[in-house]
C-alpha cells in the first residue's frame, strides 16, 4: 500500500517536472540550501585537479605558451582592425537606414563541474542570478558556442551543452549561407537536421550561428561537418558534425548578455506559411 | 563471527543517529562531482539498501523517497527519478531482508546486485520515456561496484553494534 503511494507520488513528480516544468521553485529552494555542501564535496576533486596542474611538465607549459602566443598574433590582425570595422559598419548601417546592431557584453564564468546526471549533458558554472545571469543566455568559449543557460540558481547556473539531445541551434553554412537546424545527437556528436539529400553541404564545412532564434548572436562558429550520408531512400541527408568549441572540456567560458527579443510576428504570418507549403508541394512535383 | 543470522555473534541495538549520519554521509559522497566517470557506485543506494536489509522497521520507503528527492536536485536530473528508483529499492530490500541475512556476505552481495540493477533499469525507463539519451552500457558498472562494496560496507556500518569479545561464562549473552 505504501509502495503504491510512494511510486504514484514519484510518477506524479516525474510528469510534473518533465511535461509541465512546475517544480522549479522547489528545486531552487533545495539547491540553494545544498550549495555549501556541494562546494565542500567538490573540494577533493578541485584539490586533485590543482595537484595535477602543479605536476604539469614544464615543457608542456612552454609549448602551450608558445601556442597561445602564436594564436594571439594570428588574431591580433583581426582585433586591431575590428574597432575600425565596427565604426565603419555603424556608419554604413546608418547610411542604409538599418537598425544598429546591439552591442552585447559578456561575463566570464568558470565551469565548476559536469552534472552527474548521465542522461543529459549539462555543466554547472559559478555565476548565477546574483551576477545577473538569466536563463536563455548563450555560453561560448574561445573557439565557439558551448551551449545555453537553462536553469539559474542564486550562485550557480546550469548550462545545457550543444551535444545534448534536447538542444537545437539554428545555423548556417559559412561557405554558402545555407540555413539549417543543428541538434545534439549525444556522445559528443551533433546532427544537421532536415536538409534535403541533395543539399549543398560538404565534409569540412564550418557551421556558424544564423542568429534567427534571437538567442545566439549571428556569426559565432559552432561545428564542423565530418560525415554526410546521402541515402536516397530517406527524404533528408544524415549529416554528422562535431562541435568546434571544447564543449565537453572544462575551463573558462563566456556568458553572453541576453539579446533583445525579436519583434512580434506580423499579422500576415499565416499566409506566408501557406505560401511556403505550396512551394514545397511544387518542388516535390518538379522532382 | 560474520554479521549474519547464521552466526552466533549477537549485535547490540542500532542507534538512530548513526543511521541518519551514515545516510547523510552517503549523500555527501554522492555529491562529489565525478562527471561521467563510469563505475562510481551510488553511495546512497548502497547505504539505503544496507539499512533496509538490516533494519527494515527503521528505514523504509519514506526515507528512500526523501533521499531520492535530495539526489534529484543535487544531480540536476528530473524530479522524481531517483525517488522512484530508491522507493522500489527500499521496498525490495526490506521485503527480502529476512531471507538475505541468512546467507554469508558474498551471497548477500549476489542478492543485492539485482536490486541495484533493477533500480538503474527503473531510472533508465523513467528517463527514456521522457526522451533522454541512452547513457551507454558502462553506466551499469556502478551497480557492480556497489555490490562489490557490500562486504566492506557491512563491516564498516556494523562496527558500533559489535559487542565486546570477552565472554562471561555465567552470562553467555
Amino acid at each position: 500500500m505504501r509502495l503504491v503511494f510512494f511510486v504514484s507520488l514519484s510518477v506524479v513528480l516525474l510528469v510534473a517536472d518533465l511535461r509541465f516544468h512546475t517544480l522549479e521553485w522547489a528545486r531552487l529552494a533545495v539547491a540553494t540550501l545544498a550549495w555549501p555542501l556541494q562546494r565542500i564535496t567538490g573540494m577533493p576533486i578541485d584539490a586533485a585537479g590543482d595537484f595535477g596542474a602543479y605536476l604539469t611538465r614544464q615543457s608542456r607549459l612552454l609549448q602551450e605558451n608558445e601556442e597561445l602566443r602564436r594564436r594571439q598574433l594570428d588574431t591580433a590582425n583581426l582585433l586591431l582592425r575590428q574597432q575600425h570595422l565596427e565604426q565603419e559598419n555603424i556608419r554604413l548601417r546608418a547610411l542604409l537606414d538599418m537598425r544598429a546592431r546591439l552591442p552585447v557584453e559578456g561575463r566570464i564564468a568558470e565551469i565548476l563541474y559536469a552534472a552527474r546526471d548521465p542522461f543529459s549533458r549539462r555543466v554547472i558554472i559559478d555565476k548565477g542570478t546574483q551576477h545577473g545571469i538569466s536563463a536563455g543566455q548563450a555560453v561560448v568559449d574561445d573557439v565557439g558556442v558551448i551551449g545555453q543557460v537553462v536553469r539559474v540558481f542564486p550562485l550557480t547556473a546550469e548550462v545545457l551543452l550543444l551535444t545534448d539531445k534536447e538542444q537545437a541551434i539554428p545555423v548556417e553554412v559559412q561557405r554558402n549561407g545555407l540555413r539549417a537546424v543543428l541538434a545534439g545527437a549525444g556522445s559528443g556528436m551533433m546532427e544537421l537536421r532536415f536538409l534535403a539529400a541533395n543539399a549543398e553541404v560538404k565534409a569540412g564545412d564550418i557551421l556558424m550561428t544564423s542568429g534567427l532564434d534571437g538567442v545566439y548572436l549571428p556569426g559565432l562558429p559552432v561545428a564542423k561537418v565530418v560525415n554526410i550520408d546521402r541515402d536516397n531512400s530517406y527524404a533528408f541527408a544524415r549529416i554528422t558534425c562535431v562541435p568546434l568549441a571544447g564543449v565537453e572540456r572544462h575551463g573558462l567560458a563566456l556568458v553572453l548578455g541576453a539579446r533583445k527579443a525579436l519583434p512580434p510576428q506580423p499579422d500576415d504570418a499565416p499566409s506566408l506559411s501557406a505560401q511556403a507549403g505550396r512551394g514545397k508541394r511544387i518542388k516535390k512535383k518538379a522532382r | 563471527m560474520e554479521p549474519t543470522h547464521s552466526s552466533r555473534r549477537i549485535l547490540l541495538p542500532v542507534r538512530n543517529w548513526f543511521i541518519v549520519a551514515t545516510l547523510f554521509l552517503a549523500l555527501l559522497l554522492n555529491l562529489i562531482p565525478f562527471g561521467r566517470l563510469p563505475g562510481i557506485p551510488d553511495w546512497v543506494a548502497l547505504v539505503l539498501a544496507f539499512w533496509c536489509v538490516h533494519q527494515p522497521l527503521k528505514v523504509g520507503m519514506s526515507a528512500a523517497f526523501v533521499l531520492g528527492l535530495a539526489m534529484d536536485v543535487a544531480n540536476a536530473s528530473v524530479m522524481g527519478q531517483h525517488a522512484l528508483a530508491y522507493v522500489l529499492l527500499a521496498f525490495v530490500a526490506a521485503g527480502l531482508s529476512r531471507r538475505v541475512l541468512w546467507f554469508p556476505l558474498a551471497q548477500q552481495a549476489l542478492h543485492v546486485l539485482p536490486m541495484f540493477l533493477g533500480m538503474q533499469v527503473a531510472m533508465l525507463a523513467a528517463r527514456l520515456l521522457g526522451g533522454a539519451e541512452f547513457p551507454g552500457i558502462l553506466w551499469f558498472l556502478s551497480s557492480f561496484s556497489a555490490a562489490l562494496l557490500w562486504h566492506p560496507v557491512t563491516y564498516l556500518l556494523l562496527i558500533p553494534q559489535f559487542s565486546p569479545e570477552d565472554k562471561d561464562v555465567h552470562r553467555p549473552i
